[in-house]
Formats: C-alpha cells, sequence, structure tokens
C-alpha cells in the first residue's frame, strides 16, 4: 500500500505476544477447539489454516471475545483477554472479516472513524481519515461516498483502515480476503503484508487459501479437529514432514505450481 | 348542506389530540418492547402473542371493554380515573396501535444482517451502541412502515371514541348514521381520511428521509407533524360565557332534545356544548361524574339500567323514586318530565294487524313461530325484554337487529314482522304501523325525564332557565320533530327540527298562559 509515512505509531512498536492457554470450546457435544496451547512473539504473521470445521475461526474469536472459551486463557502480552470489558478490549485489536460489515448507513470515513466516536464520542480528523486511506492505497475523494458505492476490495480496504484507525498492535483477520476475485486477493494481501512490517503489527490471519498462508505468514499453524496438529515456517511445510494434515494441504497449491510449469515447459 | 366549520375543527382537534396521544404512547411502550423481545424468545412470543390477540377484539368492543373496567379503578382511586371520554379511548387505541410497531420492530431489528452485528462487536461497541448505531438506524425503514400502519388505523377507529363520550370526527358521523344525514357522514368520513392520509404522507417523507439519508425530508415533515399537534394542542378562545356540556344519546328525538335545551341555554346567555352519539349506558354515568350537564332520559331506562329495578310502578311514583334515588347517589336533579313518553312498543304491520287480529301481545303469542321480531342493537340485552317474556311466552322464528332508522325500514320492507318501536317515533304513524297494545303492563313507563348534573343543580340560572321545557312537549309535537329528522324526502337537520319545535311548544304555552 502507499509509502508515505505511517500513522501516528513509533517506528519502534511492535505488536504484542499473544498466548493460548489450554484454550477449549464446545458446542452441545462438539468440540470446536480442544486444549489448544501455542505462543505467538510479537510482530509476528501468522497464519491459520485446515479444513473447514477444523476450529480455526473459533480459535481467532476468542482473543477479542467474539467467541468466549469454555476453559484455558488467551493472553495479550501476559495479560489475561478476560480481565477487560469485551468492547473496551475489541476497541484495542483490530478486526476485519470476509463479510466486511461495513455501515452501509454511514460514508467510509464515517465507518472509519467508528471505533474513534465509540471511545472519545468524536469523529476522527479529515487529515487522518486521509492518512488511512492513503495507508489502504484508496483515493481521499472515498471518504464522502457510501459503501454501497465501492467495489468488494475497495470495501474490504475500507475494512483494514477501519480495523487500523485506533492504531492496534494485534491484527485479527477472518478470511479477510476470502470472497474477492484473486487478482485483488493477491494484491490486497501483499499489500498488508508490507503494512504488517512496515507498523510493525502482530497479525493473526484465518485463511482457507494455503497459497496465501506460504506466501504471505511467518508462521503457520495446521488445525485439525480442534488442535494445532503442525506449527511451522513456510518453508519447511513446503519440505513435508509436518504430518498428513499439512502434507494435504500444501499439496494443492504444490501440484498446480507444477502443472502451470508443466504447461509452459510443454509450448 | 352547510358546514359548521367551528365544530368541525373543534372535533378535528380533538380527533388529532387523542389519536397523536395513542400513537406516542403505543411508540413508547412497543419499541422497548421490541427490543426486549429481539434478545428473547420467550418476551418475543408473549408480547407479540398479546398484541395480535388484541387486534382480533373489534375496536368498538374494546373501547366498551375499557368502561367497566376504568369503573372499577375509579371506584378504588376516585375521580382522578375517570371510566369516560379520553382516557378509555386512549388506552384502547394505544393497544391498539401497539401490534404494527410491535410487529414491524421485532421484525426489523431482527433482520440486521449478522454481518453488522459482526462489525459492531468487532469494533467494540456496547449493546447500547450497537443498538442506537447499528440495529435501529438498519431498521429504522421497517419501523417506520409499521408506525405508518398504525397512524392510520389510529386516526380510522378514533372516530369511534365517540361512542364513550370522548369527542371525535366520530360525532359527526355517528350524528350523520342516526338521522341518515348522509352529507354529515361524508364530512366525519372525509376529514378523518385526510387526517390520515395527511399524516400518513408526513411519515412517509420521515422513512424515504431515513431511508436516503435526506436529513431535511425528516426534519421538515417531522416539523409539519409538531406543528399540526400545536395547532390541536392551542385552546379555543375562552368564552366569558358560563360553559354547559349537553349530552345525547345516539338517536334522532336525542340530538333534537339537546339541540332544543341549548337554544334555551344560549338564550339565557350559556355557552353551549355538545356530547352526542353516547350509549346509553354511557350518558347517565357522564352526567353522574359532571362531565355532561343536562341531558334527557327515560323514566324506565333509569329505572331498569341505573337503579337495577323490575318492580312496575305507577308513573308518578317511578319519577319520585328516580329523583329521590339520583339525588342521593350522585347528586343528579331531575328537572321535570317533559310531558310525553317514548317507550317501547311493539309494532307490525297494518296488513298483518288486520288479517290476523293482532291488537295485543296476547295475539301476538299466537303467530309468534311465524314472525320475525326485529329490534334496536341493545333491546334484546335489556331488562325490559326478560320482562315482557315473562308476561308473555313469545317463541319467534327469528331475531334480527338493527340500527333503529334501519328497524322501521326492515318493517315496511317485511325483513321484520314486528319490532320494538320506540313510541315517539315519527315512522310509526307516517308507515301506519298498528301499536300492539300490552294488556299485562310489562314494559315500565319511559316519561323523557330532563336531568342535570350535580354543578348544573347548583345555578339557579340554569335550571330556571331549563323549568319551562317541563310539561311542555306533548307527544304529538315530538313525533312531528321527530319525523323532520327521519324522513325520507326533505330532511331536516336535528337543530332546524329543534328550532321548529322551540316555535311550537312556546306558541302552544303562550296561547295557554294568555
Amino acid at each position: 500500500m502507499a509509502t508515505s509515512s505511517p500513522p501516528s505509531r513509533p517506528e519502534s512498536a511492535r505488536g504484542p505476544a499473544v498466548a493460548f492457554e489450554g484454550v477449549s470450546k464446545a458446542y452441545g457435544g462438539t468440540i470446536a477447539i480442544d486444549r489448544v496451547r501455542a505462543d505467538i512473539l510479537p510482530g509476528t504473521f501468522v497464519a491459520i489454516v485446515g479444513s473447514s470445521g477444523s476450529g480455526k475461526s473459533t480459535l481467532l474469536k476468542t482473543v477479542n471475545r467474539l467467541i468466549e472459551p469454555d476453559s484455558g486463557a488467551v493472553r495479550i502480552d501476559g495479560q489475561d483477554v478476560a480481565d477487560q470489558e469485551p468492547h473496551a478490549l475489541r476497541r484495542s485489536i483490530g478486526y476485519v472479516f470476509q463479510n466486511i460489515g461495513l455501515l452501509p448507513h454511514m460514508t467510509v470515513a464515517q465507518n472509519i472513524g467508528i471505533g474513534s466516536r465509540l471511545a472519545t464520542r468524536r469523529q476522527l480528523p479529515v487529515e487522518r481519515v486521509g492518512d488511512l486511506l492513503d495507508l489502504v492505497d484508496l483515493p481521499r475523494a472515498f471518504a464522502s461516498r457510501l459503501p454501497e458505492q465501492l467495489s468488494g476490495g475497495q470495501q474490504q480496504r475500507v475494512g483494514v483502515a477501519r480495523a487500523l484507525a485506533g492504531e492496534p498492535g494485534l491484527m485479527l483477520m477472518d478470511e479477510p480476503f476470502g470472497a474477492l476475485d484473486p487478482v485483488t486477493r493477491e494484491a490486497l494481501g501483499e499489500q498488508y503484508r508490507a503494512l504488517h512490517d512496515r507498523l510493525g503489527l502482530t497479525t493473526i490471519m484465518v485463511t482457507h487459501d494455503m497459497a496465501e498462508a506460504l506466501l504471505f505468514a511467518d508462521r503457520i499453524w495446521v488445525m485439525a479437529a480442534g488442535r494445532i496438529v503442525a506449527d511451522a515456517r513456510p518453508a519447511q511445510l513446503i519440505a513435508g514432514g509436518c504430518g498428513p494434515e499439512a502434507e494435504a494441504l500444501v499439496a494443492v497449491p504444490r501440484l498446480q505450481a507444477e502443472r502451470i510449469t508443466a504447461m509452459r515447459d510443454g509450448v | 348542506m352547510t358546514i359548521d366549520w367551528p365544530r368541525l375543527i373543534d372535533l378535528l382537534a380533538q380527533h388529532v389530540q387523542l389519536s397523536f396521544a395513542a400513537l406516542g404512547l403505543a411508540l413508547l411502550i412497543a419499541l422497548p418492547l421490541a427490543i426486549w423481545s429481539v434478545r428473547n424468545r420467550t418476551v418475543a412470543s408473549i408480547t407479540l402473542g398479546f398484541a395480535s390477540l388484541v387486534q382480533t377484539i373489534p375496536a368498538l368492543a374494546l373501547l366498551a371493554l375499557f368502561f367497566p373496567l376504568l369503573l372499577a379503578l375509579s371506584t378504588l382511586f376516585g375521580d382522578a380515573i375517570s371510566p369516560l371520554g379520553f382516557l378509555p379511548s386512549l388506552l384502547a387505541l394505544t393497544l391498539y396501535a401497539l401490534l404494527p410497531i410491535l410487529r414491524n420492530a421485532v421484525t426489523g431489528l431482527r433482520s440486521v444482517e449478522p454481518a453488522m452485528v459482526e462489525a459492531a462487536d468487532g469494533v467494540g461497541m456496547t449493546s447500547l451502541q450497537k443498538l442506537w448505531l447499528v440495529e435501529a438506524p438498519l431498521a429504522s425503514t421497517t419501523i417506520m412502515a409499521g408506525v405508518r400502519t398504525a397512524a392510520v388505523w389510529t386516526i380510522g377507529a378514533a372516530t369511534l371514541s365517540t361512542t364513550v363520550g370522548q369527542p371525535s370526527l366520530g360525532d359527526l358521523i355517528f350524528a350523520g348514521l342516526q338521522t341518515q344525514n348522509w352529507s354529515l357522514v361524508l364530512e366525519g368520513c372525509l376529514a378523518a381520511a385526510g387526517l390520515a392520509i395527511a399524516v400518513d404522507l408526513l411519515l412517509g417523507l420521515i422513512e424515504s428521509g431515513i431511508a436516503h439519508r435526506r436529513h431535511a425530508r425528516i426534519w421538515g415533515a417531522g416539523v409539519a407533524l409538531a406543528l399540526g399537534l400545536a395547532l390541536a394542542l392551542w385552546p379555543s378562545p375562552q368564552s366569558d360565557k358560563p360553559v354547559v356540556t349537553i349530552g345525547a344519546k345516539r338517536f334522532s328525538e336525542q340530538y333534537i332534545l339537546a339541540r332544543l335545551i341549548g337554544r334555551r341555554l344560549e338564550a339565557a346567555g350559556y355557552d353551549v356544548r355538545y356530547r352526542e352519539g353516547l350509549g346509553s349506558a354511557v350518558v347517565y354515568r357522564a352526567l353522574a361524574s359532571d362531565e355532561v350537564q343536562v341531558y334527557v332520559d327515560y323514566a324506565g331506562t333509569i329505572w331498569t339500567n341505573e337503579m337495577q329495578r323490575q318492580d312496575p310502578e305507577p308513573r308518578a311514583a317511578m319519577i319520585a323514586e328516580i329523583a329521590r334515588w339520583a339525588k342521593a347517589q350522585h347528586g343528579v336533579q331531575l328537572v321535570g318530565p317533559l310531558g310525553f313518553e317514548n317507550t317501547y312498543a311493539f309494532a307490525v304491520r297494518p296488513d298483518d294487524a288486520t288479517r290476523l287480529n293482532l291488537k295485543s301481545l296476547d295475539d301476538v303469542v299466537r303467530v309468534a313461530p311465524d314472525f320475525v321480531f326485529g329490534t334496536d342493537v341493545e333491546f334484546l340485552e335489556r331488562p325490559e325484554w326478560q320482562m315482557v317474556q315473562k308476561a308473555y311466552p313469545l317463541r319467534f322464528k327469528g331475531r334480527r337487529a338493527f340500527e333503529p332508522t334501519f328497524m322501521y325500514r326492515a318493517l315496511s320492507l317485511g325483513e321484520a314482522d314486528i319490532i320494538s318501536a320506540f313510541s315517539s317515533d315519527g315512522r310509526i304513524a307516517a308507515n301506519g304501523f298498528v301499536i300492539l297494545k300490552d294488556p299485562k303492563g310489562a314494559v315500565p313507563s319511559y316519561d323523557a325525564i330532563l336531568l342535570a348534573s350535580r354543578s348544573a343543580a347548583a345555578d339557579p340560572r340554569l335550571i330556571a332557565a331549563l323549568e319551562p321545557l317541563v310539561g311542555a312537549i306533548p307527544v304529538e309535537k315530538m313525533r312531528q320533530a321527530n319525523y323532520r329528522v327521519d324522513r325520507d324526502a326533505n330532511k331536516q337537520s336535528p337543530a332546524d327540527s329543534a328550532a321548529w319545535l322551540d316555535t311550537a311548544i312556546s306558541t302552544k304555552t303562550k296561547g295557554k298562559n294568555r
């Protein structure tokens, strides 16, 4: 995204560490996540992959308490998230999800400034909205538009800007680019990774696109039946030896890449 | 016909006050209930179920049902609660307006997309902020649609509040129906419809303003509505004359007598208001609570309905007993009998009377199995009918209830074979109907009696203005006056007929005095 100076976040800042300490959640008799233990170092970009129903979204939402675990704790920089009021906690964490959820009766600027309005009852200054639009590579003139006047990709850029408006150190992304076309998805993914680095964020992203995880994340968690069955760097996953679930997921983009290469060589 | 503009505007203002108050109260109740219902399924099924149940009760019945309820409450809490007029109308209309508002608000709030709720939670809204910033704005067009429906219903149903003694545009409609003055009915209907359409349009503007985020539109329509309400609440110019409210039940004779009393009181320097179209049970209550100061009732009605007596009594004794009872119970003064009787009189067509040799109710017992009995809407529920049945074993082929006007027509058209007519009605003689004798004296005496409320009784000048009417109206004159209003051709308004009657009885009394 744009290369102008990042909004008022100090250069040295690093996103927080996140720790899952035996987190479990069940719905009726079905176990969604099962005693998950894992640590995320400050400033890491973690991608959670796995088949549908493996518990990856549920795990993500225990961090900002959209889902309350039955047992275990989630800590951000050592502090239990359960110690804070849910709405106060969520205001300090950026959240981007597949359905975007821009409020249709508010302009782009009002959507971006919603967090500020909640916390301080004040609108976000025009200049700050402009900076955030720069950051997600949207024209500043979009500030006065309504969400319905924007394409899906543009809407999700606003979604990212809204999540960043409160200057969070931690970003939670639930299949953020899943509903976008492949070209837009690729561009947004790449631009977001650059932002993650520049703003020094900690990012947890749930995705069903293994290629996206391999290309943008520092670490990849593979989930199956509510547990993390593999926790590895992208290169390690591609090299293999991380278990059958990881193998199956990596096999897809690998096979696609091989076939595309073969086609090109065949011409 | 000419339109009585001051009266129309006064009724319109009362109509606006009542329907706006009911709508406002319904909003205050329904919106919080809707929010609660969306968060709790059990509450939703209870509130929506109750609101739907209320809707199945006809508006007229709902209004009437509040009368005994509030009457009971008023005996507990005293005069603060009036079982008549504004309060029962407000409560009934509010209940009626609940369903459309509640149902639309619940539907609107439930249909807010989950993504919006997730976004609202995700950015850290408290549940109150979520309601105010997300759910309410997104549901607002659906909610407004419900408010519009409720507004139109309420304005329409408010016409029925006339029956419990609350002035509204229904006064015109009921008076017009009873006297078959169709232009008066039309006047009331058009005014109510015009009001409903205007309010609906303004609410529609607010709705579209919300949908398209046009704040000017919302404010403009809101200000117009507020202005309309302010005009309706604007106090009518206070007259420096004392004001007397005259009551009337729902038939021509009552409208005429109310106007006759009004003429006399105006001549005596009083300012007169009319509360017309009141139900039989309602009007005496209104007098007892001093909301109405003067009206004409009938001895037998007070005797059976108010005093719960069924024992026959000679006329003079009955009137004396009523006077004593009314004074003791409610401070009501019986000014005196007007000089004519309006009793239930059983009437048949002249050809039947001759062919079947019908002279008295005893003769009817014989032919009853072949006869259809036509009555006014309340007769079969009245104690008089019990008393008649006790005296004469009447088993009719069928029974049909009519508004009084249509009852006479039904007899002449053969839709009914015998009717419970009113003896002072001009249409009996005009149609040549034969009145049957009541040899067993089952029907009590129905002398028209002039009643004055506690406050009116304390005003000697007012009583003095009324006293010349005592004993002054012979039944023939009353029948003629009634017929002037009830006849099909060349109808007169009750006011015109009252003017005629006033002259007719004045010249007669003067002649006597000379």
